[in-house]
């Protein structure tokens, strides 16, 4: 190579080096502004609100005196609503996930399904709520409870959860199902022995993503009934008289956090203001928790797989 | 494994749950309705459940007058809040439901029209004038405030009112057009009257319109138009007074609950309701709408004991019906 060819190539590199430089700053650009977008709204919401978060706050029920106003019954309803989500739509978007990848025959049914699940995930929540409304409430007579509250969430982000359990299950290289069907193990075994074992941790983000998208659900859980002013809890299992069964807390009314901040912002006197802000410090707070569950968890479940 | 582990969070986070809930299976009130009569209801519901040291549930959505009707005549809830009378549908919706209802009017809310507190032409407008702004004509015409009076600045005009699910829109339309719901369509329409509000106070050219309570809380960022409902007569303010002596024409309405006939004899509805009665006066006042006289709540408080059922208004709304009127009406 002579020195011709050699400046000529290390100019080529150069160049290249430019627009990988150029590329990345873009991309940092993209980061920050988006990132940037979340600071402000979180800096924002955390000079109104935090002056107005204390234990009073989460364990007071709404009131028309924004000082006195709190989120019991808000927060109590969201986590007893994700609880009634997350029980339904795991189990059930594990399943057809892991039928669509290891059991489905390849043909039009099984495409056709496969579009459907995917156009689902596109479908605006007002919609869920609308269906919810006529299914659950009427059909079904579940009446505005917390159970079809999480039925209504549950369907909201059971394509979520199908989808991402089907790119964990891809993502297990094919030599492991060989291995033990060599060995004679029936496709259960290989599902339940290894398969969704091995994409737990990415299913756990799915759900978790999913779980983070449902929480901050209105418009389906006020078209299914959710209540704005609430001033009690849903009776405790075996608590009461007489003692209430042990799931009758899935037909107690209810209220969810982001309607109550909805309702906040819409006051007029200037003092709810601060208390919505304060409510969405707690939700952010709460989605956080159950991210960083799931983070320990898919850590927990990493540790396990040992190929 | 670890499906164990998943469990064992579950059950933590049931537990964590059903720490949280001591309450024991009491009985229930359930109200829905219009998010205007909200506040009030809200008030009663609040201090209701402290007085009877919590041994009875009242719950209080808000899915509009409409909404609140239909699930009222469906027999869902007890007790509807409703910002205009219930129509001639909604009844007919009711009695194939088989449900009578007890009309009780709860207070006053005075509709304010609001401008930028920079504007210093239009701090009174006719009710013509208002007309001539909001008219299903005027969409696309009207856009300068020196065509509604060449004395006014050129400027352009930006409208600013609740959406039309709103009971406020429905009675100003009808106030205002002569016609429910018949509105020019290019105005900025929010269901959040924050927003009405912070339109107005941005833009000098700005005109809007929602509940009293909503100018109260905004003095500051936005001034009142008085009204001059026919020529020779005094430009009317909002205000407590101009509502209750029944000169605020004719933006003045009352707001209303409808009491379930059924669920009036089970002692919990009962009681609430003769709660709200004889402490609505206070309350209305402390959630800034306008109360009604002290005797108009002993009357409803008679008038519901007695069960008198149905409605005085026919199925149609009275637009400009003053206190007065309304006291004569419901007497009858």
């Amino acid at each position: 190579m002579n020195q011709q060819e050699l400046q000529a190539l290390r100019a080529m590199i150069a160049t290249h080096k430019r627009w990988d430089y150029m590329f990345g700053v873009l991309g940092i650009l993209a980061l920050m502004l988006a990132l940037m977008t979340f600071v402000a709204l979180f800096a924002d919401m955390a000079v109104n609100g935090l002056g107005r978060i204390n234990v009073d706050f989460l364990t007071s029920f709404p009131s028309r005196r924004a000082a006195n106003a709190g989120i019991l019954s808000a927060w109590v309803g969201s986590v007893l609503v994700m609880l009634v989500t997350a029980c339904a739509a795991v189990p059930l978007g594990v399943a057809a996930g892991v039928y669509l990848e290891e059991y489905a025959p390849k043909n039009w049914v099984t495409d056709i399904i496969e579009i459907n699940v995917t156009n689902l995930a596109g479908v605006p929540s007002i919609i869920y709520g609308l269906l919810a409304l006529g299914l659950f409430v009427y059909t079904f007579g579940l009446g505005q409870s917390i159970l079809t509250a999480g039925l209504t969430l549950a369907l909201l982000i059971l394509p979520i959860v199908i989808v991402a359990t089907r790119e964990a299950i891809r993502a297990i290289p094919q030599i492991i199902r060989e291995g033990a069907y060599a060995c004679g193990a029936t496709t259960w075994q290989v599902v339940s022995d290894h398969i969704v074992p091995y994409s737990s941790a990415g299913i756990l983000t799915g759900v978790i993503i999913g779980m983070a998208r449902a929480i901050g659900e209105t418009a389906p859980i006020i078209t299914v009934g959710a209540l704005t002013f609430i001033a009690f809890l849903p009776t405790a299992p075996f608590a009461g008289d007489p003692p209430a069964g042990l799931f009758d807390w899935l037909f107690a009314p209810f209220t969810v956090m982001p309607i109550q901040m909805f309702n906040w912002t819409s006051r007029p006197e200037a003092a709810f203001l601060n208390n919505a802000a304060a409510a969405g410090l707690i939700l952010v707070l709460m989605t956080l928790t159950m991210n960083g569950l799931a983070i320990w968890l898919r850590y927990r479940l990493r540790k396990n797989i040992k190929w | 494994m670890k499906i164990a582990e998943l469990g064992a969070v579950a059950a933590l986070v049931l537990a964590g749950v059903s720490g949280a809930g001591p309450v024991q299976a009491q009985s229930l009130v359930k109200v829905d309705g219009s998010s205007t009569v909200y506040p009030i209801t809200e008030a009663v519901a609040e201090d209701f459940q402290k007085s009877k040291k919590n041994s009875v549930r009242v719950t209080v959505g808000i899915s509009g007058t409409g909404g609140g009707f239909k699930r009222f005549c469906r027999g869902e809830t007890d007790i509807s809040d409703a910002s205009r009378p219930i129509t001639k549908k909604e009844m007919d919706d009711c009695k194939a439901a088989g449900v009578e209802y007890i009309e009780l009017p709860v207070a006053y809310d005075a509709l304010t029209v609001v401008i930028n507190p920079k504007n210093d032409w239009a701090k009174t407008m006719t009710v013509a004038q208002l007309k001539a702004i909001w008219e299903p004509a005027a969409q696309g015409k009207i856009t300068n405030w020196n065509q509604i009076n060449p004395a006014w600045p050129d400027r352009p005009l930006k409208l600013y009112g609740p959406g039309a699910d709103s009971g406020t829109f429905e009675y100003f339309t009808e106030a205002i057009n002569g016609k429910a719901k018949a509105t020019r369509g290019d105005f900025t329409a929010s269901e959040d009257d924050n927003v009405l509000v912070q339109g107005v106070a941005r833009d000098v050219g700005g005109l809007g319109y929602f509940g009293f309570a909503y100018y109260t809380e905004n003095k500051d960022k936005v001034a009142p138009v008085a009204l001059l409902a026919a020529s020779g007569k005094p430009a009317v303010a909002p205000s407590v007074e101009t509502v209750i002596n029944g000169t605020y024409q004719p933006l003045a309405r009352p707001i209303f609950i409808y009491v379930n006939a059924k669920s009036a004899d089970k002692p919990e509805v009962k009681e609430f309701v003769e709660y709200y009665m004889t402490h609505g006066e206070k309350l209305s006042k402390e959630v800034k709408y306008v109360s009604l006289p002290a005797k108009a709540y002993t009357y409803n408080l008679e008038h519901f004991q007695k069960r008198l059922k149905g409605t005085k208004f026919g199925g149609e709304n009275k637009v400009g019906l003053t206190i007065e009127e309304l006291m004569k009406l419901e007497a009858k």
